[in-house]
């Protein structure tokens, strides 16, 4: 598979001459295959909102390049916008964004940006809140009178309208119930199968990324540490603990069970995973039939 | 971004001019602002440039900043100073044509222009060693004689120290709207005028929604606290004059009569 997008030694200082200069992406390197579901995790202020922010060129790197399908988005300036198309953006806080009288109205603002025609527009529309998990009653209510979880739902749906190629999710999840995190998290999983494009989730919650992620990207204080398969960067539990990370409770478990001396394979992440793992250990030791 | 605009910076530190209480600093900026345009022979000009020039080095604010505040002034110093040059009367020391400059033009230039420069730099050092908080409250203080004639003294400070309090928080929040408004492809750079307007409507409404949630959000804290007006409250952070603020008043003192000696015992130049 080929990489869709691929960052090439990238920098990022905020308030360059100033007295509060502060880098907070320090020569990041990745490529990410078209058709991934990769999960950004970092510590609080490790650079992940900015790093992502420059997949599609809302703010430009201090040096190096952002490819994107192989070209250097910044090429041409004047075409940012299209960039802006196809890797969709979710911000952290998206909420804030909602404008319009009515939330169909606001899922559409950026399909309209993109010039689609009205009916196709109107199967977008819809199909984005169907994906989002958005109820079609709630359409033709103002975005103010929906509660937290069904605004960060209509945002999520805003953006997918646009059938972006890359769709980059900034901490959806943040703030809303475990039960609500749930639904949403494989909703968007639901999507990425359905339309198989490219996804990146940042997220703090180490359960959430290590249930979805092909692949993880580690930041710590501004450089990338680690970029592998979910399993592999599960399995090194010391070294996310040393930068402030946790790994998933079950996997920690596990881990503890093999330092002990268990036959355990490395990186398990869900709580299935290791009632399997288990009970063929103790079939192995023929503790059970 | 929106954010890097300076907006009455305020540089935390120790200096001797940092732990002036705020209302001797105001009460001395407004006796010097007097007596920078109370200048009119050199000696006189020349202790006001080192008076600036002393507190500037007093505040421990590095001299850079200074120079970016005179930055935004610049063309204006320049342009005052041109216009006054060929305005001056007397006899003509060079002449094109209708211009002309006389002795009297270039005083006058260079007048102008130091007295500006003083004004800024002088406002700047305020702004700089002073947290818009305690600005607020020595205004506040300041003003209560007036109080006895009902004017809102108390309410009014309230309402400038949070509106200064805020001024930060909306602009990082313009920012980040506008961010996401442009993730979704809002245009803002390309179009008539017309159309322009029209693109900070996505911009405006979530600012504003977010402008009074944050306003009722304040209201009701700080009504969870107790808060009714300014009757009868008490402060947690006591100004009070010391022997510092004494000693500069009487620097600004030496100042103000070595301004007026020069100016009665020399003959002024404008
Ligand atoms: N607009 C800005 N101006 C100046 N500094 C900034 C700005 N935005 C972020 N920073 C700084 O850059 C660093 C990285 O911030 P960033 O938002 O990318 O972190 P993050 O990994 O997304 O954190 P979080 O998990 O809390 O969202 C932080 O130290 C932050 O203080
Ligand atoms: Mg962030």
């Amino acid at each position: 598979m080929s990489n869709i997008l691929e960052l090439e030694n990238i920098n990022y200082v905020y308030g360059v001459g100033t007295p509060f200069e502060k880098r907070a992406v320090d020569n990041v390197s990745v490529s990410i295959k078209k058709g991934e579901f990769v999960g950004i995790m970092g510590h609080t202020g490790s650079g992940k909102s900015t790093l992502v922010q420059m997949l599609n060129g809302l703010i430009k790197p201090t040096s190096g390049r952002v490819l994107f399908d192989g070209a250097d988005i910044w090429e041409n300036p004047k075409e940012i916008r299209k960039i802006r198309f196809k890797v969709g953006m979710v911000f952290q806080y998206p909420e804030y964004q909602l404008f319009e009288e009515t939330v169909y109205k606001d899922i559409a603002f950026g399909a309209i940006n993109m010039g689609k025609s009205s009916d196709e527009l109107d199967r977008a529309v819809r199909k984005a809140a169907e994906f989002s998990g958005l109820k079609p009653e709630l359409l033709t209510k103002s975005p103010f009178d929906l509660s937290g979880g069904e605004k960060r739902r209509a945002a999520i749906a805003g953006v997918i309208a646009m059938d972006p190629d890359v769709l980059v999710l900034d901490e959806p999840t943040a703030g809303l119930d475990p039960m609500g995190r749930d639904v949403l998290l494989s909703q968007i999983v639901q999507y990425h199968n359905k339309r198989k494009n490219t996804v990146l989730l940042v997220s703090h919650s180490m359960e959430d990324i290590a249930r979805v992620a092909d692949r993880i990207i580690v930041m710590n204080k501004s450089r990338l540490v680690m970029y592998d398969e979910t399993k592999k960067i599960f399995s090194r539990g010391s070294e996310l603990e040393k930068i402030g990370l946790r790994v998933p409770q079950i996997t920690k478990i596990m881990l503890t069970l093999k330092e002990r001396g268990y036959d355990i394979s490395d990186g398990i992440l869900t709580v299935d995973d290791a009632l399997a793992e288990i009970s063929s250990l103790l079939k192995k030791e023929g503790k059970i039939w | 971004m929106v954010r890097d605009v300076a907006f009455g910076q305020f540089f935390p530190g120790k200096s001797l001019i940092h732990r002036l209480d705020p209302r001797a600093k105001l009460i001395m900026l407004v006796a010097f602002l007097v007596i920078i345009f109370c200048t009119f022979t050199y000696p006189s000009l020349l202790i006001v440039i080192l008076f600036t020039v002393m507190f500037i080095l007093l505040s421990g604010v590095p001299a850079k900043f200074y120079f970016k505040s005179l930055k935004v002034i610049i063309f204006i110093v320049i342009i005052t100073s041109v216009l006054n040059m060929f305005y001056g009367t007397g006899t003509p020391l060079f002449e094109w044509g209708i211009l002309k400059i006389t002795l009297d033009g270039i005083n006058r230039a260079i007048f102008v222009s130091i007295r500006i420069v003083c004004l800024i730099l002088a406002s700047s050092c305020l702004t700089f060693t002073t947290s818009p908080t305690d600005l607020t409250d020595a205004i506040e203080r300041l003003m209560k004689p007036l109080g006895k004639i009902h004017f809102p003294v108390h309410e009014i400070a309230m309402m400038m120290s949070l509106a200064l309090r805020f001024v930060p928080t909306l602009l990082e929040e313009t920012d980040k709207i506008t961010q996401a408004q442009k993730a979704r492809g809002a245009d803002m750079e390309s179009g008539n005028i017309f159309h322009r307007v029209k693109a900070f409507i996505p911009i405006l409404v979530p600012l504003f929604v977010s402008a009074f949630r944050r306003a009722y959000d304040l209201a009701t804290a700080m009504e969870c606290r107790c808060y009714r007006g300014g009757f009868g409250r008490t402060r947690m952070k006591v100004i009070h004059m010391s022997k510092r603020d004494v000693l500069s008043f009487a620097a600004m003192g030496l100042v103000i009569c070595g301004v007026i000696i020069c100016n009665i015992l020399l003959p002024a130049v404008l």
